[in-house]
């Protein structure tokens, strides 16, 4: 546990990076250089932070990065972890870094792989729910309503619900979260770091070029995700299901903003009729429902996961 | 000691993976190639090889698990045939790009639909431009030292660059052949410990294979044409470096057979090569004068080479396993293109052969001798492309 003085003031994202006013990636980013150090090797795929780290000769990150096609993240990384172990070479943090199109869509079946074979890394899907690098097409991550460019209505189908995809694969390690709560951010990526096996971070990060909202509030958007219950922080270790502040207050409905004050905010949802707001509202009631009870059936010890246990 | 066994082609490239000391293999199945990748899991569980092995679930990630592996500065090696290598294409271009020296066996296989799973080089002859070496290998002697030479070749300083060792589904890959596999220690020799143009560093903090804009792109390509053109110049002298150490010597870039003297010559790639030679040797006792000419390296194409072999000869015919669809085979191609500057080129012509695993016999390159020699003999090449034994 750190506070926010707590945090190392070195910074290994450098100013003259490329990203947008606001972008919620970039802020974590930062935040997750911060708490894994710079002894971490960076596969990006085709995404924002392709542009966001400079080009060519330049760089904004004072961390080894290697560029990867678009689908193959956890793939490269599998390599990678192979050569280093090879090497004998210990102490570096293997990290993938890719956006919501990335990981949910054309990445998924490199990411499950390489999290069936137990592949020792950390992915860290940034997810602004759509394809933003290029110009906000939806994604299996666009949230139902939302416009992007090729949904100029509005997206008509839900939120792939990735985090419990990846839990389904027994790995020791899923997490959700936001930069809006920097601190379990960064408390997150620690614990990740010190287990062995495939860790995955999906981190909800507000793009306001996309979302359509004044680049100031990126900060306030993320809360709003959070304390709608829209975005749930928890985490699932070793099997076991937890909320985490502030959304472990939110079991009870009472205390959950309506959904209406997040869509309100952001131009993306402009087309959202009261219908589709009556409907989403219902579906934050079911999956807190679901939260609830993975909550109160993980308070007995579960089998571990990610490992094999002796007859 | 050196070893004697006897083996199928797919055996001896997993021996010649273990030789090589390569670190991590990662790799999926296709027939007909599956049997490599069986091999080297039967090496690693049996402690003969200390690797990592990561069993990936499709080629795409094979190649950038290696790409990954590679940079992070190990030898690598994968193999793959037909819809294997198809689906790694994208990935091709960006291991050649990264300028990493991956060595993969490609077990040629054609391409569906509809489903074939014999041998044609639609498979390897489709990534012709992905900047990958390829060389074609003739027998199960020359599949295990063309391994080792690819490496040597990839890690050297002035290439760089990944290399595709291609052998042809069954006839190779699945027959038995007598192979020579030499001692441990002569191999290490030989090849150097694992050397490429960069690697993952935590001292060295670089973005590998950031945005290029206009301005530097077109200079990075450039320094792919001339790691070709060196690789041109270094396969000849590391195939005679490798025959004087080891005793087999494959031709360098082109295998010449009774080229000397020869009106007609027989321009083919891999197994093909062996048949043509056979076919010589028959035609030779009617009094004909006709060479076998095996273009063994594919990529960088052997330009000069070809030029030299036109001083002498008459006629060329180019027999393809391969059709580039609406044109004509692409060795047929090269070799037109290779001579188009020269005074009083030879006649080309091009004889498309064996797609989809028909025999290619040396009977059949007997009769597309005698076709070419009486074209020869007319002055015209009547067909520009003549596809062999195609049904009525």
């Amino acid at each position: 546990m750190v506070t926010i003085k707590e945090l190392p003031k070195e910074e290994y994202l450098l100013k003259g990076h490329a990203a947008c006013a606001g972008c919620g990636p970039a802020i974590s980013l930062r935040l997750i250089f911060k708490a894994l150090g710079n002894k971490i090797f960076l596969v990006v795929p085709a995404c924002c932070t392709t542009v966001i780290q400079g080009p060519y000769p330049y760089t904004s990150f004072s961390v080894p990065l290697q560029n990867v096609l678009f689908e193959s993240t956890a793939a490269a990384a599998s390599g990678i972890v192979a050569g280093l172990r090879q090497r004998n070479l210990e102490g570096i943090t293997v990290v993938g870094w890719a956006g919501d199109g990335g990981t949910v869509d054309i990445g998924i079946q490199a990411l499950s792989g390489a999290a069936e074979r137990e592949t020792d890394f950390i992915y860290i899907c940034y997810d602004n729910e759509a394809y933003g690098n290029t110009g906000m097409q939806r994604s299996g991550a666009t949230p139902y309503g939302a416009w992007t460019t090729t949904t100029p209505s509005g997206k008509r189908e839900r939120k792939k619900d990735m985090p419990l995809i990846m839990a389904a694969h027994r790995i020791p390690y899923v997490a959700t979260a936001c930069p809006s709560y920097p601190i379990d951010l960064v408390n997150k990526l620690r614990k990740a770091k010190e287990i062995k096996g495939t860790k995955y971070i999906h981190i909800l990060a507000p793009c306001p070029t996309g979302w359509r909202y004044d680049t100031s509030k990126t900060v306030e958007l993320g809360r709003l995700a959070v304390l709608t219950g829209l975005w749930a922080l928890f985490e699932i270790e070793y099997g076991k299901f937890k909320l985490n502040p502030p959304s472990d207050r939110l079991i009870d409905k009472t205390k959950r903003k309506p959904v209406k004050e997040y869509f309100a905010s952001q131009g993306r949802f402009r087309n959202l009729t009261d219908e589709d707001t009556k409907r989403i509202q219902k579906w934050v009631e079911e999956d807190w429902e679901q939260y609830r009870k993975r909550a109160s059936n993980s308070t007995s010890d579960s089998s571990p996961y990610g490992k094999i246990e002796e007859a | 000691m050196a070893q004697m066994i006897i083996d199928t082609a797919n055996h001896i490239a997993g021996y010649a993976a273990k030789a090589a000391r390569v670190k991590v293999v990662a790799a999926y199945p296709i027939t007909p190639q599956t049997t490599i990748v069986e091999k080297i899991a039967e090496f690693v569980e049996s402690g003969k090889m200390d690797i990592e092995y990561i069993r990936v679930e499709s080629e795409h990630s094979a190649m950038v698990a290696c790409i990954g592996a590679a940079a992070a500065g190990v030898r690598t090696f994968t193999a793959t045939s037909a819809h294997g290598l198809a689906l790694m294409h994208e990935a091709l271009h960006w291991a050649s790009g990264s300028r990493l020296p991956i060595v993969m066996a490609v077990v040629n296989r054609a391409m569906g639909a509809p489903w074939s799973i014999w041998p044609d080089f639609s498979d390897s002859l489709s990534q012709r431009d992905t900047g990958w070496m390829q060389f074609y290998c003739a027998d199960n002697q020359e599949v295990f030292d063309t391994i080792i030479q690819a490496y040597k070749l990839c890690e050297d300083e002035q290439v760089f660059l990944p290399a595709m060792v291609c052998l042809e589904g069954f006839i190779l890959s699945h027959t038995y052949m007598p192979v020579k596999i030499p001692e441990q220690k002569e191999v290490d020799d030989f090849l150097p410990p694992y050397k490429s143009g960069w690697i993952l560093d935590i001292n060295r903090p670089f973005s590998h294979s950031n945005l290029v804009a206009p301005e530097w792109y077109m200079e990075f390509r450039y320094m792919i044409q001339e790691a070709m053109e060196n690789a041109k110049r270094l396969i000849p002298v590391i195939d005679k470096e490798y025959g004087e150490t080891f005793g087999f010597e494959h031709g360098g870039l082109v295998e010449k057979y009774k080229c000397e003297d020869a009106d007609l010559i027989l321009l083919t790639m891999g197994t093909m090569g062996s048949e043509a030679k056979i076919a010589v040797e028959n035609l030779r006792k009617d009094g004909l004068k006709v060479g076998s000419a095996r273009v063994r390296v594919f990529r960088p194409f052997p330009t000069e080479e070809i030029v030299k072999l036109a001083e002498q000869a008459q006629m060329f015919a180019a027999i393809d396993r391969h059709i580039s669809f609406g044109m004509e085979g692409f060795l047929a191609t090269e070799i037109k293109a290779s001579l188009l500057n020269q005074k009083d080129p030879p006649l080309v012509a091009g004889f498309i052969a064996g797609l989809g695993g028909r025999d290619v016999t040396f009977d059949t390159i007997e009769k597309i001798a005698k076709k070419s020699l009486k074209w020869m003999r007319g002055g015209k090449v009547e067909r520009e492309t003549e596809w062999v034994d195609l049904r009525e």
